[in-house]
């Protein structure tokens, strides 16, 4: 299955990755390869198998709705590049 | 040209539970910004979601409300974007086996049912909170509610009218707070709406192409968004424009709908099962034991309401808009079984003063019991229906009970025939020139001369007593 530059760009952009041309080229050549050798999988007669989601055999882990201690403040903030006061402070998102 | 209107709703419900769906952080509102996070919600790398048992229960009683079907198998899934309002990345949702499917509810309008079906209600988790306004080079991200888990029901594109749209979200949010899995409340957003809607002329089969609107945080605005919509898709078309499909906001200051130009590619949310949660399975057992606990929905009470107590449609549906008003209702009737009376002093005096202070039923300062030992007064002939709305405004004012208000301000109806009488001739003095039209065979002066008897003795003097009085008096 191929690849094009133009793919790679878009799911790229879908994930916030920014390229160089040289690597679009490499990339959508190996996608390619291995999008091609997964193919493979096509020649298996699927038809009486369920599609598996998850591999393993376990069901409905659940809690009871119980409130537990949240992090203080300076832990919650510990990470972000910048703040105001209790809040996270990012790049203005609509005008 | 002749166009019809489909209209069809997407509701975001955020449930009751005390904890988030998929880790312990409480779901309070309005508690400091990102004072109830953890890893968890925070989205950091190596935490796992682990369900809230309790927020399934919800859905399961929403789906088994609405008429679904509960599927047997379902799975969670993972929907890919950016905002800075998801600090994971993706949002956990679900995508291609939701919690539940087909289902429909009924609503009433103009005397008539219609049925609105239910596409599906899936479960995912609510984003955080931005804050833009007052703030001129950035953006405040507070995180309280990611996490909180939400129930997102879809419906078919069944609605033909604004009218009908909102009787569909205004029946949901009833069951909703039947159950007790929502406290339905648009303008806090515990309960969204967002609306497709398209025009095709009418005969057409296929859809004509929608428009999204969003942002319509109250019945009222819902209905006129979507007016503005249909007027705006009718002009264009007519004008020989295209609909482009987009998302438009509700601007309610100017009563308009916005377009959100995005120049973001085309959405692509890249949708694969979330591998950290394993399948949820519904077992028949689990089921029953929800089943068993639904109580009694606003239909059925409402049927029950017409046959029992021989009540109008339109007095039952409103009497059973929430189960408090319900309970009240019949909590009258078990004190004095007069069901169209009682109904009547609810939805008239009761809801009146009741909206004038912004207040729930639950919190009427005139109890059941009041109410009904102030109807008793009044089979008694103890006081007039005129005097008892004072009564009633004062048992509202004060909380009193009937009884002492009517002895405190000397409402206490007058029955004694001499008193009637002083009041009579005095009236009879003051009025000779009516007196002569009357004798004169002016027969609608008659109750001018009630009135006035009336207003002398305050609204005090009994009627029946004043009319026989008046006649005899008059025909001398």
């Amino acid at each position: 299955m191929k690849i094009t530059k133009k793919e790679v760009e878009h799911v790229a952009l879908l994930a916030r990755l920014k390229l160089t041309e040289e690597e679009k080229e490499v990339l959508s050549k190996q996608l390619s390869d291995i999008l091609t050798h997964v193919e493979k999988l096509n020649e298996v007669d699927t038809k009486a198998i369920e599609p598996t989601s998850h591999v393993i055999k376990m069901q409905n882990v659940m809690r009871d709705d119980i409130v537990t201690v949240s992090l203080p403040i300076e832990k919650v903030l510990a990470n972000a590049p910048d703040r105001t006061d209790e809040f996270f402070r990012v790049p203005k998102i609509i005008e | 040209m002749q166009y019809e209107t489909v209209i069809g709703l997407e509701i975001h419900a955020q449930l009751l539970t005390k904890s988030k769906i998929f880790c312990g952080c409480s779901t309070k509102f309005g508690e400091k910004p990102n004072s109830q996070v953890c890893p968890v919600c925070l989205g950091m790398p190596g935490v796992l979601p682990v369900l809230n048992k309790k927020a399934i229960d919800f859905a399961i009683k929403t789906a088994l409300a609405t008429n679904c079907t509960v599927n047997e198998h379902s799975v969670f899934a993972r929907k890919n974007y950016f905002y800075p309002d998801l600090p994971k990345n993706y949002q956990i949702s679900q995508y291609e086996l939701p919690l539940s499917v087909k289902g429909y509810i009924e609503v009433v309008l103009d005397g008539n049912i219609k049925k609105i079906g239910i596409t599906r209600i899936h479960m995912e988790e609510d984003a955080g909170k931005n804050i833009h306004e007052g703030i001129n080079d950035a953006s405040h991200v507070d995180l309280n509610r990611t996490g909180v888990p939400l129930m997102e029901i879809v419906s078919e594109p069944d609605m033909r009218t604004p009218e009908e749209a909102v009787a569909y979200l205004k029946k949901l949010r009833d069951i909703l707070r039947y159950l007790d899995v929502c406290d339905g409340n648009m303008e806090e957003g515990s309960f969204r709406c967002d609306a497709n809607v398209s025009i095709r002329p009418l005969g057409q089969k296929e859809f004509g192409t929608k428009a999204e609107l969003k942002n319509m945080n109250s019945f009222k605005f819902v209905q006129k968004a979507l007016e503005y919509e249909i007027d705006r898709q009718r002009e264009a078309l007519e004008d020989g424009k295209k609909i482009i499909q987009e998302t438009r906001l509700w601007d309610s200051n100017k009563g308009v709908t916005i377009s959100m130009r995005s120049k973001e590619e085309a959405h692509d949310y890249r949708y694969f099962p979330e591998p950290d949660l394993v399948p949820l399975i519904v077992d028949k057992k689990w089921l029953e034991d929800i089943h068993s606990e639904l109580p009694e929905l606003p239909d059925a009470k409402r049927e029950r309401f017409v046959k029992d107590y021989s009540l109008p449609e339109y007095d039952a549906e409103f009497l059973t808009s929430s189960i408090a008003m319900a309970d009240y209702f019949e909590g009258c009737v078990k004190l004095h079984n007069q069901p169209k009376i009682v109904s009547n002093w609810i939805m008239g005096d009761l809801a009146r003063l009741l909206n004038e202070d912004n207040l729930d039923i639950k919190d009427s300062p005139i109890t059941p019991k009041k109410l009904t030992d102030m109807l008793k007064l009044m089979d008694k002939g103890i006081i007039s229906g005129k005097i008892a709305k004072v009564v009633f405004e004062e048992m509202f004012k004060t909380g009193n009970d009937p009884d002492a208000i009517v002895q405190e301000k000397g409402l206490v109806q007058v029955t004694d025939e001499s008193e009637i009488e002083k009041v009579i001739d005095e009236v009879i003095k003051a009025n000779p020139g009516q007196l002569a039209d009357y004798k004169a065979g002016k027969d609608k002066l008659f109750g001018f001369f009630v009135g006035q008897v009336m207003k002398e003795s305050k609204g005090k003097a009994n009627p029946a007593k004043v009319n026989e009085l008046l006649k005899k008096k008059l025909s001398k």
